[in-house]
């Protein structure tokens, strides 16, 4: 060995010149290490296989132009957004629409995007490792660089790291914004937006301090079990309790809970009052569009009314008929902000639908339960159970105080260190795959921990999980001038007695007024400038609906003269535009060459019919309002602004604006005005 | 690894056109599923979760159910059914047996290309080949998604005939029957600049009905491309642009 060592050292070294050469030969070599390995490179390797594909191609001069331009090692530098970006390095082909069938990476056309690349480079939505040059350190995580790709199927989070308001190419972080706030995430995790506020629960979880007055203690005890069970479409989450846990809460619940006066009514029995028509229970359920609000689950199993309200497929089992009765007769006794109206339904009105009510019930949910009168240890393991879940929360209890951060604030859960995290065993090592599995099931991080199981369909968890990853660091730290703040909430509140009686019928449940409000009926912000006095007050008295079409409905309040004319005479003075007098034309005396050239237009130019109808004999347009008797329903001022301008009138209107002239807009409002309708046919309509 | 496969069939896969359905790119099912079928169907039908529009690289809004049945139509409980589709797009659980009702369903996401995806579902039958069953399912990409909302806000009242509990539809009230934006074989002729002008415009800008009002003062011109982008997308039979053709030499 020895020998071999020292004869090769003899060849190689053993004569000057020869050692000159060998030395030569090695620098050479080592050199050549550094020019080798650039040429080798990764990033070189796809740039020849791009110049190998365009060769191909019909535009390969353009695209090749294009490329030459942009050779070597590309950076997208934009030192405002922390932008460092190689990623067009070997993403050769972003830009070039051309491309648009070549679907192998990395050579694929960047889809059509709201932004362009130099605006906010790669890692702004895709996260990564903007300034690496191969691909396993820009796309996974690394030691030094723990930022991976963001998985397609959350890429719409990086949309709300700037844009706090919804937008309409992000309908996935938009559901999950709004099942933050409707599932109530945000009772018990903090959530604070960059601008300082906090995402608001939008669910109205009741409170607990006269439960005993509105259900039993049997109920309870299933809804705590399941309460899926009870309604398919509850939100609340089920929290795995045992039976004796169960048992031993709504032993508490109850023992807690005091009696509100006047929150029951005793059944009351007219000697008169005939036995009911079976069908008038339904009928009036019907006639009050409940179901506007409130959904019930049909034979089929599917799910049909309005989710404003909780679902009422067993309400019988779950309320007492007695606090149904004065539930109906004013549900603001028992929750003064409660989202529902108060109907002022008459005594037999409040026994037919209590009854209809009760019906709806399901024996099999309480078979199986049977509980023993509650003891004394058992009601205080109960107030150490509600204490320790947080049942406070979400919901008031007597006693017991709600927890402030009872569970992690989630404000930068985006950007969390994957060092923080805890994964389980055979799960992939990344923010995204933590938090979905978090919400899929949250007790196989660990039996002990509280969070309860939700029931979200797969596309509601990503949902949530993309508003989640929306809150990174970079979305706090951005300078407000690149944010596109969310529209700010409005506490508007209308004043006076009629302020009173808006808030008493809850017409904020339905109508928005000045930002505030619900979106299922139309803004009322200008209805003052928009509608007639006499129509209003009929209106209010017997509301109709202005759409044939249209399921979900205003119900009929019953509203006595006085609370009518109290509401019209708000509504006619506050809710004016400031762009327009109202009487700044007339309601009629149009001249009939006027109107003729009105009904052209509306028929012919126009065609207005498609989505109105004039003549309910002729036309067939079910989209927009029927306008038979718009002229006693709108003023002519309104229709003329509207004409000019739906969107100015109310933003979002579908109505497409026509860029009418003048000339137009008037012969058609005079065509419109002399719709008077004939008073009784339009009045049941 | 991917790097080597690329270089030495990086003719097939350029040649691999956007038509996602096209053989090249589907997915060999995995080898030797673990499952063993309990029971052998001779039917496979979808029940639903087929025919939906989702987004790219997103797990669709709803399952995908498919049904196996026997010769006498009787549902089959535990028959093997295995999903396929073209790259990119997965399946949860990509296999598995039915279920009491001859049910299997499961939860899809499509790829990160827009476009058409077709999948197939398969479950062996015995003493004969294995039913198969084609289901499509359609993908947007953010601007088709933009088109989507457009779509539904202002078209589809009057553009597509089928009614929903929350919108019915004006489609048989009308007395010119607009195009139903699926309709590929009449839109598929209309180019992008004359769809444009209709929507801008409306009807009469092209001769057609005037009950087709106008909407290039509502919508911006962003929003019409997207809308156009997104009618295209959806047509079937599929949309292919016309003009200059990039084919290769």
């Amino acid at each position: 060995m020895k020998n071999a060592l020292s004869s090769m050292w003899q060849t190689l070294f053993g004569h000057p010149v020869r050692a000159f050469g060998v030395v030569s030969l090695l620098l050479l070599i080592s050199l050549a290490i550094a020019p080798a390995k650039n040429h080798f490179s990764e990033w070189r390797h796809y740039q020849k296989q791009y110049l190998a594909l365009i060769g191909n191609r019909g535009d390969a001069k353009t695209l090749e132009l294009h490329f030459h331009n942009h050779d070597g090692i590309q950076q997208i530098w934009l030192p405002g957004l922390g932008v460092v970006d190689r990623c067009t390095t070997c993403h050769v082909g972003l830009k070039e629409a051309s491309l648009a069938d070549v679907s192998t990476q990395p050579f694929r056309r960047h889809p059509v995007i709201p932004h362009t690349l130099d605006q906010f480079g790669c890692v702004m939505c895709h996260r990564g490792q903007g300034p690496a040059t191969t691909v396993e350190e820009a796309h996974r995580s690394t030691a030094a660089w723990e930022q991976p790709l963001l998985p397609a199927r959350y890429v719409q989070s990086s949309c709300g790291q700037c844009h706090r308001a919804p937008l309409t190419g992000t309908p996935q972080l938009n559901l999950g914004r709004n099942l933050l706030a409707r599932y109530g995430c945000v009772h018990c995790h903090t959530i604070k937006l960059p601008d300082g506020s906090a995402i608001k629960p939008t669910d109205d979880p009741p409170s607990l301090f006269h439960i005993a007055d509105k259900s039993t203690r049997e109920w309870i005890y299933a809804w705590l079990k399941d309460p899926q069970a009870y309604a398919i479409t509850a939100t609340m989450p089920n929290f795995k309790l045992s039976d004796l846990d169960a048992r031993d809460i709504s032993a508490f619940l109850i023992a807690n809970s005091t009696p509100l006066a006047g929150d029951t009514a005793p059944a009351t029995k007219d000697k008169d009052e005939k036995a009911p028509d079976p069908t008038a229970g339904a009928s009036l359920y019907g006639g009050s569009f409940c179901s506007s609000c409130h959904a019930v689950q049909n034979a089929a199993g599917n799910v049909v009314g309005g989710d404003v309200g909780p679902e009422l497929t067993r309400v019988g089992t779950k309320v007492k008929p007695e606090w149904l009765r004065a539930w109906l007769r004013n549900p603001r006794v028992y929750d003064p902000l409660t989202a529902m109206p108060h109907y002022r339904l008459t005594d037999p009105q409040v026994n037919l639908l209590t009854a209809f009510l009760g019906n709806k019930a399901d024996a099999d949910l309480l078979a199986n339960v049977h509980l023993d009168a509650a003891t004394p240890e058992q009601i205080a393991h109960g107030k150490l159970l509600v204490t320790e879940y947080g049942c406070a929360s979400c919901h008031e209890i007597g006693g017991i105080k709600k927890p402030d951060n009872f569970a992690p604030e989630l404000t930068r859960i985006g950007s969390k260190p994957l060092t923080q995290i805890i994964f389980l065993p055979g799960m992939e090592h990344s923010t995204p795959a933590y938090i979905s599995a978090k919400i899929r099931q949250p007790r196989s991080f660990g039996a002990a921990l509280k969070m309860p199981q939700y029931t979200f369909a797969p596309a509601q968890i990503d949902a949530l999980t993309t508003a989640l990853l929306a809150l990174t660091d970079r979305a706090h730290d951005l300078p407000m001038a690149l944010t596109v703040p969310a529209q700010p909430g409005s506490n508007y509140q209308p004043a006076g007695k009629a302020g009173q009686l808006m808030a008493d019928l809850a017409c904020f449940t339905c109508h928005a007024i000045n930002g505030r409000g619900g979106d299922l009926a139309p803004d009322l912000t200008w209805e003052g400038s928009s509608v007639q006095r006499p129509w209003l007050q009929a209106f209010l008295k017997n509301p109709g609906t202005l759409r044939p079409a249209l399921i979900r409905r205003m119900p009929k309040f019953n509203l006595s003269e006085s609370e009518i004319t109290e509401l019209t005479d708000y509504i006619m003075a506050v809710y004016q535009t400031p762009a327009f007098d109202r009487d700044s034309m007339p309601s009629s005396g149009y001249a009939s060459a006027q109107v003729e050239q009105g009904r052209q237009l509306f028929y012919s130019k126009y065609a207005c019919q498609s989505c109105h109808i004039i003549d309910t004999k002729v036309d067939k347009g079910y989209i927009g309002p029927t306008l038979t008797q718009v002229g006693s329903r709108l003023t002519a001022a309104w229709i003329y602004h509207w004409l000019k301008d739906p969107q100015a009138m109310r933003p979002g209107a579908i109505e497409p604006n026509r860029n009418m002239n003048d000339e137009d807009a008037r012969a058609l409002t005079a065509f419109l005005m002399m719709q008077k309708g004939s008073n009784k046919q339009e009045a049941k309509k | 690894m991917f790097v080597n496969k690329m270089t030495k069939h990086w003719r097939t896969f350029f040649a691999v056109s956007l038509t996602l359905a096209s053989a090249a790119c589907t997915q060999k099912p995995e080898p030797a599923s673990a499952l063993k079928p309990l029971a052998f169907g001779a039917a496979l039908v979808e029940s639903s979760g087929g025919k939906q529009i989702g987004a790219t690289g997103m797990v669709l809004a709803q399952s995908l159910v498919v049904q196996v049945s026997d010769e006498q139509g009787t549902a089959v409980t535990g028959a093997l059914v295995e999903f396929s589709g073209p790259a990119g797009v997965s399946f949860d659980p990509r296999s598995g047996l039915t279920d009491s009702s001859g049910q299997l369903s499961t939860n899809l996401v499509l790829g990160s290309i827009a476009g058409r995806y077709q999948l197939t579902a398969h479950t062996p039958a015995k003493a004969r080949k294995p039913v198969e069953l084609k289901i499509e399912e359609i993908a947007l990409g953010i601007q088709q998604q933009v088109g989507y909302q457009l779509d539904n806000k202002y078209c589809a009242r009057c553009h597509n005939p089928e009614s929903t509990a929350e919108r019915v539809s004006n489609y048989d009230n009308l007395q010119v029957k607009p195009h139903p934006f699926t309709e590929g074989d009449a839109l598929n002729k209309i180019s992008d600049a004359d769809l444009t002008s209709i929507i801008s415009h409306g009807g009469p800008a092209l001769n057609k009905s005037a009950l087709m009002p106008p909407y290039g003062y509502t919508l911006s011109k962003t929003e019409i491309e997207a809308l156009i982008s997104y009618i295209r997308l959806i047509s079937d039979p599929p949309y292919h642009a016309s003009g200059m053709v990039y084919a290769q030499k």
